[in-house]
């Protein structure tokens, strides 16, 4: 092994790969019958943490920085001046194979600038998928990104080897990404996905009568968009994410906060600000739209397009539809527990389990996992429970603002309570 | 009271819990060897394992609580928590008590949420296990990892190891407890190591050539797929808690 040059290149490319958010591992089951190396765990596995807190579970990396493209949001866009390396396709199977050896990663996640053109590129990544798959009997996760405008022959190769595709869509408004990379639409992003689509469904049927087709991609499909480069709104990003879920079978839509890393008059100056707040409410509102039955009119509308940074999405719905609570903890159906604010998935299950062998109280509710500071406001149970009579305050929004503590806040900011704790005791 | 001493073994608690009701002892408590005291009031009755009634108080359990149930019940089992037995024996008796109902699905009941609470603990240690196990590869090709949970589950992740690494010879150790899983290639054997081994790091002389470039090289990227501007150390605490930066080559010190 060169070391220094592998070291070098692995440094340049896992930098240029970092900002897309997807490190996910889960989704598929691929054994590891032919006694080789590794399998997929379908809940994934979180290897290591970055000091960031996000989860490491694939090797991320670029094939290459170069590209021909010259987006705006991009750091390896064609008009940046950075030093250009690309790993051969040995390389990128040797690391993987010996970090996976090593249990440092659940497998690899390849993306790629654009050499020449998109086939060129998009033969290489396949190749590596092939390589581990066929040669080294690896059994472990791969994530490919398809680059848009490859061959329908070479997608379909793709998804025999990769356990994941995805594209992009960069920016969530074609305007936005007209704006910042001329040279892409999102026509020219679809139709990959369209076609992933269209082979997961026929493979899909096909197994069902014929056992051993081989599998295309059985942790689905992806995609990405970039948060706060332009002026978009939370009701156009969870639209077009709900027009996504709903009409490509993606198994998640990623919200990345953009990083201003790169100066340019049409992008938000260095220095600004990651939106983390944002990003953290727009994945609130996906969760809802996908585990808890919410639709996204119900989360924003043309009016009111931007998700409030205050209080979460389900509680701003709550606030909006005070009329809908307080919920009977002993008789409500599981879509109305499940819009309790603080009652998460899991707590929704749990109730509807033990209200059956006895009346629940907010101390029951407590235990098993219910955020009680939050969920008290709008519960009935059989017992009284004094916190209801916030629910028709004018001030109610107000005083559940101040006394839950967003984790976004600063420690070392102290603030006073207006009220006294008696209020917000348990019962 | 009536103490019944058994030998730490799930089956030997299970056995404990059928001479209960075999013999009707008047308040009985399980206790392990270790902290078995003797006090004047007390009886104390030696419990000897044996696997046929152990089974049956099982397959008992099981037609009420099914096999998740008891993978819940085992799990629970493991925690070594000082009031384990206490917390078991509770849910098990609940069990008996309503077999057509799947009590341990009564989420408002204290000791089925303890012996939840137990449960999902060791879980967590069986996932961290899986998760955190580095292997570093020796002079003789075996990759080795040692490791010190906070629960007994060398056992738990056997099965996720010797399907994953299936082309490799492998050693994990737990150096707390003095025992190992070595799979062959063949089979995976239950191992002890005469060599004292009270240090997570092993001695570089006995690494392969290969591995401390791939360490570096790990380390490396480790560094490299922050984003600094995202800066979060108490995220990056919260979901790697500092007890296990030991075990994790990234977090080490290498040169």
């Amino acid at each position: 092994m060169n070391y220094e040059r592998i070291k070098e290149k692995l440094e340049i490319l896992a930098d240029a790969a970092k900002y897309d958010v997807s490190c996910s591992s889960s989704g598929s089951n691929r054994k590891n019958n032919n006694k080789g190396l590794g399998n997929a765990a379908p809940s994934g596995i979180c290897h290591t943490y970055t000091q960031d807190g996000r989860c490491v579970s694939l090797l991320k990396i670029l094939l290459t920085n170069h590209c021909i493209y010259d987006c705006a949001y991009c750091v390896t866009r064609k008009s940046n001046d950075i030093k250009r390396v690309a790993f051969t396709v040995r390389e990128v199977v040797d690391l993987t194979m010996n970090f996976y050896r090593r249990n440092y990663i659940e497998g690899l996640f390849l993306s790629s600038g654009i050499f020449k053109n998109a086939d060129f590129t998009m033969e290489r990544l396949v190749r590596v998928a092939k390589l581990l798959r066929l040669e080294e009997n690896f059994n472990g996760y791969i994530h490919l990104k398809t680059i848009p405008g490859a061959s329908d022959e070479l997608m379909q190769e793709a998804g025999l080897y990769a356990d994941r595709l995805s594209v992009n869509l960069e920016i969530p408004t074609q305007s936005g990404l007209k704006l910042l990379a001329p040279e892409k639409d999102h026509q020219q992003m679809m139709k990959p996905m369209g076609f992933v689509k269209n082979k997961l469904i026929e493979y899909k049927s096909e197994r069902k009568i014929i056992k051993h087709v081989p599998k295309f991609a059985p942790a689905g499909q992806t995609t990405q968009m970039i948060i706060g480069a332009t002026n978009e709104n939370d009701f156009q990003i969870i639209k077009v994410a709900d027009h996504f879920y709903r009409n490509f079978n993606l198994k998640r839509v990623y919200y990345s906060g953009y990083v201003p890393v790169l100066s340019d008059s049409r992008l938000p100056s260095i220095g600004t600000q990651v939106p983390m707040v944002r990003e953290n409410r727009l994945y609130q509102a996906d969760w809802l739209m996908r585990f808890y039955g919410f639709k996204a009119d119900e989360i924003l509308d043309k009016n009111n397009p931007f998700l409030d940074l205050e209080v979460d999405p389900k509680m701003a719905w709550a606030l909006r539809n005070i009329h809908e609570f307080p919920v009977d903890i002993q008789s409500a159906s599981l879509e109305m527990i499940l819009r309790i604010p603080g009652v998460g998935t899991k707590s929704a299950y749990k109730i509807l389990q033990a209200r059956k062998f006895q009346n629940l109280s907010l101390e029951h509710l407590s235990k098993i996992g219910v955020s009680i500071n939050r969920a008290k406001y709008f519960i009935d149970t059989r017992s009284i429970n004094k916190n209801l009579r916030f629910l028709n305050r004018l001030n109610f929004r107000e005083l559940l603002i101040n006394q839950t503590k967003s984790k976004f806040d600063n420690p070392f900011n102290p603030q006073l309570s207006l009220f006294d704790n008696d209020a917000f005791s348990l019962r | 009271m009536t103490l019944l001493v058994y030998d730490n073994t799930f089956e030997g608690f299970l056995t404990a819990i059928f001479e209960i009701y075999e013999y009707k002892y008047i308040q009985p408590k399980i206790v392990k060897d270790k902290n078995h005291t003797l006090s004047l009031l007390d009886e104390t009755i030696d419990v000897f394992t044996d696997e046929k009634k152990a089974n049956r108080v099982l397959l008992k359990i099981e037609k009420s609580i099914g096999k998740i149930g008891v993978k819940i019940l085992l799990y629970s089992f493991l925690s070594e928590d000082i009031n384990l037995e206490k917390y078991l024996f509770e849910v098990i008796k609940y069990i008996l008590e309503f077999p057509d109902k799947n009590v341990i699905n009564n989420f408002s009941n204290p000791n089925v949420m303890q012996v939840h609470k137990l449960s999902r603990s060791v879980a967590r240690e069986k996932h961290r296990m899986e998760a955190f196990v580095r292997f570093e590869e020796l002079l003789n090709g075996i990759y080795f990892s040692k490791i010190a949970p906070d629960f007994d589950v060398l056992m738990l992740i056997l099965n996720h190891f010797k399907n994953r690494y299936q082309d490799q010879e492998w050693i994990i150790y737990d150096i707390k407890r003095n025992y190992g899983l070595y799979y062959n290639l063949q089979k995976v054997d239950i191992i002890t190591l005469d060599i004292e081994l009270n240090n997570i790091k092993t001695n570089q002389d006995l690494l392969s050539d290969e591995e401390l470039k791939y360490q570096n090289l790990w380390k490396e990227y480790f560094d490299h797929t922050n984003i600094t501007e995202r800066k979060n150390m108490k995220l990056h605490v919260q979901h790697l808690p500092k007890r296990y930066w030991k075990y994790l080559t990234e977090k080490r010190d290498i040169k």
